[in-house]
C-alpha cells in the first residue's frame, strides 16, 4: 500500500499529476491511498515515475466532471476518481455514459452536489456596501458546503466587473479589484453585518411579495435550505410571516366588498362620455370598424383579428381569396403570406397593379388547428362562409368592381352562395347576380403541389387566367 | 403627506405579486463589460418566499393607479387599495441598489393604466431605456406590454427588454368582457401577434448577413387567471394550446385567483385551489414536453376538469391500462414518456444507459428516484406488475394521501 498526499484544496492539475504518476506505475486502486490529512501516513509515498511514459487520453466529459468532484467535501473523492480513471485505462472508456454504473453514478452525484452548491452561492450571496479607505467595497459572508470558490467566482467577476467586492467563507475568500480574482485563506464569520439597503428595501420587498394565501413552507425550505438563512437578511422575517399568514388570509376572506374611492366615480363618468370609436370616413373605413366586433360565428375566438380587404374604394377589379392565413392573421392584412407572394408575382407578370386592385377573402377570420408551435390551416365550413357573406357583400357594394376574380372554391361559395367546380369553370367569366366573376384556383394550391413540373404548369395556367381578367378590364 | 420610497415599494410590490411569472431564464448570455450585470441564460432564484415561490426579479408596478375596472385585479379603479406612483429614477435606483447586492437578477416592471395605454407604455419604456442606456445595466429586464399601446412603443420595448409579456387574463372572451369590460381581447391578441413578428424578424438574418439587434431575446409570455370565471380546465388548456401555436410563447402562466383583501362586488374573494393551478401546469408540461395531444388529456378529464386527486399523466395511464406495462429496456421514447413517474430526464437517462446494460429494478431506482409510482406500469427482467395493473384500487394506491400542510419550520 502506498500513499499520495494531496492538499485539501487540491487543484485539478495537482490531482492529474498525482493520478498519472500512479497510473504510470500501474498501481491498482486498492494499492493507493489518497490522503489529505496532515498526520504522517503509515505507508510509503508513491515515488517519482520510473521513466515509463503514460500514454492515456481521458474523455473531455471526465475532465469536466473531475473538476467538480474535486471540489466536493467527501473524503473519498480522490479514490473514487482514481477508480474511474483506472477503469477508463482498462478500456471502459464510456463508463460515464452508463448511469446505471454505481461508481459513475456516485461521481455524478458528487458533481451535481457541487453544481448545486455553486448555484446556491450565486443565488444566496448578499453583498453589503462598506466604505474602506475611501473606496466602496461590496462584502459578503457565505457558507458553502463544498470548496467551490474557484468554480463560483467567475460568475461574480462577469456580473460585477466594475465593483470591488470580497466574499469571505469558511473555505477561503475571493476578492475582485477590477483586474483579477484574488483567492485567500479561510475566514471567520464577521461580527458586523447589515446594510441599509438590505435591511430596509430588500427586507420590505421580500415580505411584501409573499402572498399569505399561498403558504407552502415545505416548498420554500426544499429550495432554500435553512443552513443558508443565517447569511440572508430577509429570512429573519420568515417565522413571523408564516405565523400570521392564516390570520391574514382569513381577514382577507371576511373583508366586505370595497367602497370605491372617489376618483373611481369620476373616471367611470369620463369613460362613459368618451365617444365609442367607430371608423369614419369612407364606407370601407366604416366596415373596418364594424367587422372588429363580429361574432356571427365562433372563428373570432381563436383568431387574432378580422382581416378585411384592402385596396382603393374605386378599384375596377376585386380579388377574393378563401380566408386569412397565419401571416394575415398576425398583420391584419390580406395576402401577405407565402400565397400572397405567389399572387403578387403573378399579378406583376400580367401587369395588374396590386395597389389598384381590391384584395379580400370570403371569410374574415383565420380558421386553424393548433399543433405545437404552429397553426394548421382549416377549411372554413359552408356555414362559416355563408355567415361571412354579410361582409363580402358590403365590400362589393362599397367598391362596385367591374370584375371579380374568385380565387378557389371557397371564394365562389362566398360570392354566389353555390358550390361551383373550379377546375371546370376556370378561366371563364360567369355572371351571377349582376356580378362578373372570373374563376381560377387559389394561389396556395400552387404551393401545395409536390411535383415541380406540375407546379410550373399550374402556375402558368394561373397567370393565363389572370391575363383573361386583364383583357376583360381593358375591353370593358 | 407624500409617501416615502419604502412606502411606495410596499404598495407597488404588493400590487405586482399576483403575476405568477418571475423567471429570468432564457435569452442571450451577457457579461457586464463596461456596465453592470450579466445574464447567464439559466436564471437564478435569489430567494424563496414562504409561499414557495422563487424571487428572481424585483417585481413591481410603476403605478397602481388604473382607469380600468377588472374585477379580478387588486388595482382596479373601484378598489380602495392604497395608491402610489414611482418616478422613473426611483425604479432605476431600487433596481441597481438591489442588483449590486446580488438580491435580484433584474427588474420585472408592470403598471396600472393611469391615463392611457400609450402614456403608460412609454413610461415603462423610459425606465428600461434609462437602465440600459444611462446606467449600462446588463441584467435581466421583463417588461409588461400594455394592450392597445402603439406598435412603435412595443417595438422599442423589445429592444431593451429580455422578455415581454401581455396577459390574456381569461380564457374566454365573453368572461373577459364581463370581468374586464374596458379590456379589448383583440388588442391583447394584436399585441402578442406584433411581438411574435418582431421576435421572428430579429432572428432572421438580413440580406447583408448582419443580424438585426436582438428583440426580446428571452421571448414572450402570457398569463391566465384561473378560477375567477367559470371556464373549465378544458377551456383553459384549449386556449393555451391556441396561444402557444399562435404567438410563439415561451410560457403560459396560470395564476390561481387569490384573495386580495379588496373584493369586488362582482367577484367574491374566494380563492381558487392551488392544486388546480398545479394540475394545469402539469397538463401544460405534458402538451409541450411529453408528446401528449390535447385530446389525450381531454380523454382523462371527464366534465372538462382535471382530476385533482391524481396528476394528468397518471389519470391518462389509469384510463389506458391496456397500453401498459411497458418494457423499460425496449420501449420507445414516446412510450417511456407516458409512464407515470418517469420525467423527461429519467427517460433520457434510461435511453442512454440501456445501450450499455440491461436495466433492472435496482438501476431504474437509481435513475429515476422513486419506484413506487413506476412499478405498476413497467416490466424489467426482474419485475412484472402481475395483477397490479388490473386492480380496481390502483388509483387509491397511487394517489397521494391528503396531508395537512405543514406549518412547522
Amino acid at each position: 500500500m502506498l500513499t499520495v498526499p494531496l492538499p485539501d484544496d487540491c487543484t485539478p492539475e495537482a490531482f492529474r499529476t498525482a493520478a498519472r504518476k500512479c497510473l504510470a506505475q500501474g498501481l491498482q486502486p486498492d494499492e493507493v491511498i489518497f490522503s489529505t490529512s496532515s498526520t504522517p501516513s503509515l505507508f510509503e509515498e508513491v515515488g517519482e515515475e520510473s521513466g515509463s511514459k503514460l500514454d492515456m487520453v481521458v474523455p473531455r466529459s471526465f475532465l469536466d466532471m473531475m473538476r467538480k468532484v474535486l471540489c466536493h467535501s467527501a473524503s473519498d473523492r480522490f479514490a473514487l476518481l482514481y477508480r474511474l480513471l483506472w477503469r477508463i485505462r482498462s478500456g471502459e472508456r464510456h463508463i460515464l455514459g452508463n448511469v446505471a454504473d454505481r461508481e459513475a453514478m456516485q461521481a455524478s452525484r458528487y458533481a451535481r452536489a457541487v453544481d448545486k452548491d455553486v448555484y446556491r452561492m450565486h443565488a444566496y450571496v448578499r453583498f453589503a456596501e462598506r466604505e474602506i479607505d475611501g473606496k466602496n467595497l461590496f462584502v459578503a459572508w457565505h457558507e458553502p458546503q463544498h470548496r467551490i470558490l474557484q468554480l463560483a467566482a467567475p460568475f461574480f467577476m462577469d456580473r460585477f466587473t466594475n465593483m470591488d467586492w470580497l466574499i469571505a467563507t469558511p473555505v477561503g475568500t475571493v476578492a475582485w479589484d477590477g483586474r483579477s480574482l484574488l483567492f485567500g485563506p479561510p475566514a471567520i464569520r464577521p461580527s458586523r453585518t447589515g446594510d441599509e439597503v438590505l435591511d430596509e428595501v430588500w427586507r420590505a420587498y421580500y415580505r411584501t411579495t409573499f402572498n399569505p394565501a399561498r403558504l407552502r413552507v415545505k416548498a420554500m425550505v426544499a429550495q432554500m435550505p435553512k443552513q443558508h438563512w443565517a447569511t440572508m437578511p430577509e429570512t429573519a422575517q420568515i417565522p413571523e410571516l408564516v405565523k400570521t399568514a392564516s390570520l391574514r388570509t382569513k381577514a382577507m376572506g371576511e373583508q366586505p366588498p370595497d367602497a370605491p374611492p372617489r376618483f373611481a366615480a369620476t373616471l367611470t363618468e369620463r369613460l362613459a362620455e368618451k365617444p365609442h370609436e367607430v371608423g369614419d370616413g369612407t364606407p370601407l373605413d366604416l366596415l373596418r370598424g364594424q367587422v372588429q366586433t363580429c361574432r356571427s360565428c365562433p372563428l373570432y375566438g381563436p383568431a387574432t383579428q378580422p382581416v378585411l380587404g384592402e385596396g382603393p374604394l374605386n378599384a375596377a377589379i376585386m380579388f377574393v381569396g378563401e380566408q386569412p392565413g397565419d401571416h394575415e392573421d398576425l398583420t391584419g392584412k390580406p395576402f401577405v403570406g407565402p400565397a400572397g407572394q405567389v399572387f403578387d408575382r403573378a399579378l406583376a407578370e400580367v401587369g395588374i397593379e396590386r395597389s389598384k386592385a381590391y384584395v379580400t377573402n370570403a371569410v374574415k377570420h383565420f380558421k386553424f388547428e393548433p399543433r405545437g408551435k404552429r397553426r394548421i390551416h382549416m377549411k372554413p365550413s359552408a356555414g362559416e362562409v355563408s355567415k361571412c357573406r354579410f361582409w363580402l357583400q358590403r365590400e362589393i357594394a362599397a367598391v362596385k368592381p367591374r370584375l371579380i376574380v374568385a380565387l378557389g372554391a371557397t371564394a365562389m361559395l362566398g360570392l354566389t352562395g353555390r358550390a361551383v367546380p373550379v377546375t371546370k369553370e376556370r378561366g371563364r367569366i360567369l355572371s351571377s347576380n349582376s356580378l362578373s366573376i372570373l374563376v381560377t384556383v387559389h394561389p396556395s394550391y400552387l404551393l401545395r403541389l409536390p411535383d415541380a413540373d406540375l407546379a410550373a404548369l399550374e402556375y402558368k395556367r394561373f397567370v393565363e387566367d389572370l391575363r383573361v381578367a386583364k383583357r376583360q378590364l381593358g375591353t370593358a | 403627506m407624500p409617501l416615502n420610497l419604502l412606502q411606495k415599494l410596499e404598495i407597488l410590490a404588493d400590487a405586482a405579486k399576483y403575476d405568477a411569472s418571475c423567471v429570468s431564464s432564457g435569452g442571450e448570455k451577457r457579461k457586464a463589460g463596461s456596465g453592470l450585470g450579466s445574464v447567464t441564460g439559466q436564471g437564478i432564484c435569489h430567494a424563496f418566499t414562504p409561499d414557495g415561490r422563487c424571487v428572481s426579479l424585483l417585481k413591481i408596478l410603476l403605478t397602481n393607479f388604473c382607469m380600468y375596472d377588472c374585477s379580478y385585479c387588486v388595482s382596479r379603479r373601484s378598489s380602495n387599495v392604497a395608491r402610489a406612483r414611482f418616478r422613473v429614477d426611483e425604479v432605476v435606483k431600487l433596481t441597481l441598489d438591489l442588483y449590486r447586492r446580488n438580491c435580484i437578477e433584474g427588474l420585472f416592471l408592470s403598471s396600472g393604466i393611469a391615463r392611457s395605454a400609450d402614456e403608460t407604455m412609454s413610461d415603462l419604456v423610459r425606465v428600461a431605456r434609462a437602465l440600459r442606456e444611462e446606467h449600462g445595466f446588463r441584467g435581466y429586464i421583463h417588461l409588461k406590454t400594455i394592450p392597445g399601446a402603439s406598435p412603435e412603443l412595443l417595438d422599442e420595448a423589445g429592444l431593451y427588454a429580455d422578455r415581454l409579456s401581455m396577459n390574456v387574463e381569461l380564457p374566454a372572451e365573453a368572461a373577459l368582457e364581463k370581468l374586464a369590460p374596458e379590456k379589448s381581447p383583440v388588442d391583447i391578441k394584436r399585441g402578442l401577434a406584433r411581438t411574435r413578428q418582431q421576435i421572428e424578424a430579429s432572428s432572421e438574418r438580413t440580406r447583408s448577413r448582419r443580424k438585426p439587434p436582438p428583440y426580446a431575446p428571452a421571448g414572450q409570455s402570457t398569463q391566465m387567471v384561473v378560477g375567477a370565471d367559470t371556464s373549465s380546465d378544458r377551456d383553459i388548456l384549449r386556449a393555451s394550446s391556441r396561444l402557444y401555436a399562435s404567438y410563439a410563447l415561451q410560457r403560459v402562466y396560470y395564476s390561481a385567483f387569490s384573495p386580495t383583501g379588496h373584493p369586488s362586488t362582482y367577484l367574491p374573494d374566494k380563492p381558487a385551489p392551488l392544486l388546480r393551478e398545479h394540475r394545469l401546469y402539469q397538463a401544460d408540461w405534458l402538451l409541450r414536453f411529453y408528446d401528449f395531444s390535447l385530446s389525450d388529456i381531454e380523454e382523462a378529464m371527464p366534465g372538462g376538469m382535471l382530476d385533482l386527486s391524481v396528476d394528468p399523466k397518471l389519470a391518462w395511464a389509469l384510463a389506458h391500462r391496456e397500453a401498459f406495462p411497458v418494457d423499460v429496456n425496449r420501449a420507445s421514447r414516446e412510450m417511456l414518456l407516458r409512464v407515470p413517474g418517469l420525467g423527461t430526464r429519467a427517460v433520457d437517462r434510461i435511453i442512454a444507459s440501456r445501450r450499455h446494460a440491461t436495466l433492472r429494478l435496482a438501476e431504474l431506482a437509481r435513475l429515476s428516484g422513486s419506484l413506487a409510482r413506476i412499478r405498476p406500469f413497467i416490466v424489467t427482467p426482474d419485475w412484472r406488475p402481475a395483477g397490479l395493473l388490473d386492480q380496481e384500487r390502483l388509483k387509491q394506491r397511487l394517489a397521494p394521501q391528503p396531508k395537512q400542510l405543514s406549518l412547522g419550520l
